[in-house]
């Protein structure tokens, strides 16, 4: 198949970006989505241009490195699906696809299609663990999970990071990747100690760094996990219990 | 090839005593660095993977400076992440007869008896605290109803052993170590570097003192200095090109120390996983593993006819061949990877491969479907068949699977002794980076047992032997002419990539590589096709250095530049291994030369000749290297010829 692709070149972060377009030709539709890119930037390298860059690293939709948006859809058309496991049979023969990085106020462009996600490290840092150094552990088989517990937490626990629930939202907002880590968590017996400090710092750190939610359940629709947006609600939830749990543990007034 | 009156014979330094208490006799003698003088220390760590994460953050946790390094945007990206089906343990929770001592010998027979005993039974031992830190770490791993921990069974093993987490295990490990590594970032520990490579290790005086690194972004190139360094850096099965690796993993932090005097073990002992989607189309980039525990569930078979094109629902039962459960009914389908790598290979080889390229056996789950029923296979596969179907555009559900053995796994990588200390002292390698646990093969979910062992428990033990010898001796400031030299020879190398402005991309001299080394170093290997890949590689090398194209600036995020250096250092690792497999006149586990074979096509291994590690040292470009020995001796787990029947 053919295609024609409008992809978003920028030098770095200090330089204006522009689309330029490319011919995609003789594309196999078994062919992964960057499969076509790499073809495409052999093309562009062989012909002296500077081959486009993008980020992907596992090509098995885990890692969360990659992700493009695609004719404004973050990872593209298919539902459930990362960039790096779109294939090209869910494009037409004559297509022309618009290629662009994530944009959000939280994220700059690094280069082409290449973005700095770390605020994202930021929130996990400020909370997204439990404290607990090697060595002084209890035997696992101490703390009992009850299956559902389990279940729904590895739910929330199979975000990948790649912030395409941020690219989706309007407000630019980080609300489904904080609160599958603090529903990750906070709903399994060992995250219980530190679950309301937790669950404060996260949601504070990322209110420093994002927009706000108004749930538009763009994240959901977008999330190549589809990581359900009950989660944010949890967190909502467990945030306001949190701004009382804390007070009373820590003996202070309103 | 080898010059024998050079060669030396290598210690380990296993501490003595009985097997069962040789790491405890160890962590009482060592030496210690108190708590309070932990601070004095700088340890710099490589690479953000199980172990890379999990020693970082242990150290960190202990008390001392550390600088962890990784290419990857975020330390949540490494390749760990890819693992799918589980970690082993010990715990004996299904109460099937398992123990430590059982992990540890299935383990050194897995490994075709090429492996270090002592050095695995500290694994077997040390297995049983991984799972209980990762439990206390938050990992979701899957329950019983009662809330107690379940397992399934993996290649290797008549136990049901393997903890999980879904079909996304390695995920969820890799977060609980990236998490441990963020508290010690947020709690100051642990300086994070991202986005950063390192290009070489630096040594004075014979000794590693630090790394030098290149920003991605900013293309800079920058010394850091410490008192000891380790490389956690993974393995190299890219050097085939289409391996089930990430596509940017790589060899290089354990090349350039391999050139600076480390020495690499056991190169050509690489794995070939036996369940993967078959190879599709010329432009494909990677192959995308299919986890072993599908093996649990899924059987094997071919059509018993060659050339059998019918359609997998129109060959009656009476006309498959269940291959695996044939030859080997003791194990069935779960016999270890590098058996069931290469009875694949036979029967395709015999015209019974499957698929439009004829590259493929079946892996089917009518008869589990028919058992279970659909929703306990998807409760249970959910998300790799989803992922096969995305891939392939076929539903298993329906039809059966089509897998074939792909590059996955090195079991070689730099020697290191019981402290995980290479021959360079300072210098530490762990996780898949080292070479010390698996033999000739490694069995499924250990890679993630030996990542977190590594990381969370041995180095953070042994280390301090090594840094209890510099108390109160400052690291080399980096601006010492070690330090700055390098960095000039980095320069002058990334300028020579730069300038050389040939007619051919990285990826096509990669791509010819990985050809000759699949063909000639894969699965099988002779002397006659070893002698040509070594004369085929020689010529890649050679146009790669006259006719390569590198666009761009050295100060700019340059994807094909960083690809350049990897494909570099891939080239000459290649060779190696092309060398250690011709060297090694026996076949054990993954490394099968066809001159040597049993009566019934197995591997066949000489004891008598070749019962130890091969550690290759450099000698320069133009000279060979030279091979040294460790000799193994197997006082636990007898020798003998492995049989799964």
């Amino acid at each position: 198949m053919d295609v024609t692709l409008r992809v978003w070149r920028q030098p770095d972060s200090a330089s204006e970006g522009g689309f330029v377009t490319y011919e995609a030709n003789g594309v196999s539709a078994d062919a992964s989505f960057f499969e076509m890119l790499d073809m495409v930037n052999e093309e562009l390298n062989d012909r002296g241009e500077e081959p486009i860059a993008f980020d992907s690293d596992c090509r098995e939709g885990i890692c969360g490195t990659c992700g493009v948006m695609i004719d404004g859809h973050p990872h593209g058309p298919q539902r459930g699906t990362a960039t790096c496991q779109l294939h090209m049979r869910k494009f037409k023969d004559g297509d022309t696809i618009v290629i662009e990085p994530w944009r959000a106020e939280a994220f700059t462009v690094v280069r082409d299609l290449v973005v700095d996600r770390s605020p994202f490290d930021k929130i996990i840092q400020a909370g997204g663990y439990i404290s607990v150094n090697v060595g002084a552990a209890p035997d696992a088989h101490d703390t009992l999970v009850p299956r559902p517990a389990a279940e729904a937490s590895m739910d929330a626990a199979s975000c990948i990071g790649c912030a395409a629930c941020v690219a989706a939202c309007p407000n630019g907002a980080a609300n489904l990747f904080t609160a599958a880590k603090i529903a990750h968590l906070g709903l399994l017996p060992q995250g219980q100690p530190e679950r309301y400090l937790r669950t404060v710092a996260m949601v504070e750190t990322m209110e420093d760094y994002f927009g706000s939610c108004r749930n538009y359940g763009e994240c959901e629709t977008a999330c190549p996990k589809s990581i359900s947006i009950d989660v944010i609600a949890w967190m909502n939830r467990d945030y306001v219990a949190a701004q009382w749990k804390n007070f009373r543990k820590q003996g202070q007034q309103v | 090839m080898t010059t024998e009156h050079n060669a030396r014979v290598l210690d380990a330094k296993i501490p003595d005593g009985p097997i069962q208490e040789k790491w405890d006799k160890y962590r009482f003698d060592t030496k210690l660095v108190n708590p309070s003088n932990r601070r004095k220390y700088d340890i710099i760590v490589v690479g953000t993977g199980l172990a890379g994460a999990g020693a970082a953050a242990t150290l960190g946790e202990q008390g001392y400076n550390v600088k962890a390094f990784t290419y990857n945007d975020s330390s949540r990206r490494a390749h760990s992440i890819g693992a799918q089906g589980g970690i082993n343990a010990a715990k004996n929770y299904p109460n099937d007869n398992d123990s430590i001592f059982r992990l540890f010998y299935d383990t050194v027979k897995g490994g075709d008896y090429r492996s270090r005993e002592a050095n695995v039974y500290r694994l077997a031992q040390v297995s049983n605290e991984i799972i209980d830190q990762t439990v206390a770490q938050g990992a979701p791993y899957a329950r019983e109803y009662g809330g107690l921990l379940d397992n399934r069974s993996f290649g290797g093993a008549q136990v049901s052993r393997t903890f999980y987490a879904r079909g996304q295990t390695g995920q969820q490990l890799l977060l609980t170590a990236y998490q441990a590594l963020a508290r010690q970032v947020a709690a100051g520990s642990v300086e994070l570097f991202t986005r950063t490579e390192m290009l070489d290790v630096v040594l004075k005086d014979g000794r590693a003192v630090g790394i030098v690194t290149r920003d991605l972004i900013t293309g800079e190139i920058e010394s850091h200095s410490a008192h000891a360094v380790v490389l956690a850096t993974g393995g190299y099965s890219n050097v085939y090109f289409l391996s089930t690796n990430a596509m940017n993993c790589n060899g290089t932090a354990i090349w350039r120390a391999y050139r600076k005097g480390a020495l690499f073990a056991s190169p050509s002992f690489t794995q070939i996983h036996p369940t993967c989607i078959p190879v599709g189309d010329e432009f494909q980039s990677k192959l995308v593993l299919m986890s072993e525990s599908l093996r649990n569930d899924g059987r094997i078979w071919v059509p018993a006819k060659a050339g059998d094109d019918r359609p997998p629902k129109d060959i009656p039962e009476d006309e498959r061949d269940y291959y695996l459960e044939r030859m080997y009914p003791a194990f069935g389908n779960l016999v270890p990877r590098d058996v069931a790598s290469r009875a694949a290979m036979r029967m395709v080889q015999a015209g019974h491969g499957v698929g439009p390229l004829k590259n493929g056996v079946y892996l089917d789950f009518a008869d589990a479907i028919g058992r279970l029923g659909r929703k306990t296979i998807e409760d249970r596969y959910g998300n790799l068949f989803e992922m096969y179907e995305r891939i392939t555009d076929e539903n298993p559900y329906e039809v059966p699977m089509r897998i074939y053995p792909a590059p996955h796994y090195t079991m070689g990588g730099l020697w290191v002794d019981y402290n995980l200390e290479t021959t360079i002292p300072g210098l530490f390698a762990a996780g898949e980076a080292n070479f010390s646990d698996h033999g000739a093969n490694r069995l499924g979910a250990s890679a993630l047992m030996q990542g977190l062992a590594d990381g969370y428990f041995v180095l953070p033990a042994t280390i301090s032997s090594y840094l209890a010898n510099w108390l109160n001796v400052p690291p080399v400031p980096t601006d010492d002419e070690v330090f700055v030299e390098t960095e000039q020879e980095l320069k002058e190398r990334i300028d020579k990539f730069l300038s050389i402005n040939g007619t051919h991309t990285v990826d096509y001299f990669h791509r010819k590589l990985g050809k000759v080394m699949i063909d000639e170093c894969g699965m099988s290997r002779s002397r006659e096709g070893l002698e040509k890949a070594l004369e085929e590689i020689a010529e890649i090398k050679r146009d790669f250095w006259s006719d390569l194209r590198v666009l761009g600036t050295a100060e700019s995020l340059n994807q094909s530049l960083e690809r350049a250096g990897r494909v570099a250092d891939f080239l000459e690792l290649g060779e190696l291994m092309v060398r250690d497999a011709l060297d090694r006149e026996e076949s054990c586990g993954g490394h099968f030369r066809v001159e040597h074979v049993t009566e019934e096509g197995e591997a066949k291994r000489d004891d008598e000749n070749f019962a130890f590690v091969s550690a290759w040292e450099w000698t320069g470009e133009d000279s060979p290297p030279i091979r040294h020995k460790e000799p193994l001796e197997f006082e636990y787990v007898p020798l003998s010829q492995r049989s799964y029947k």
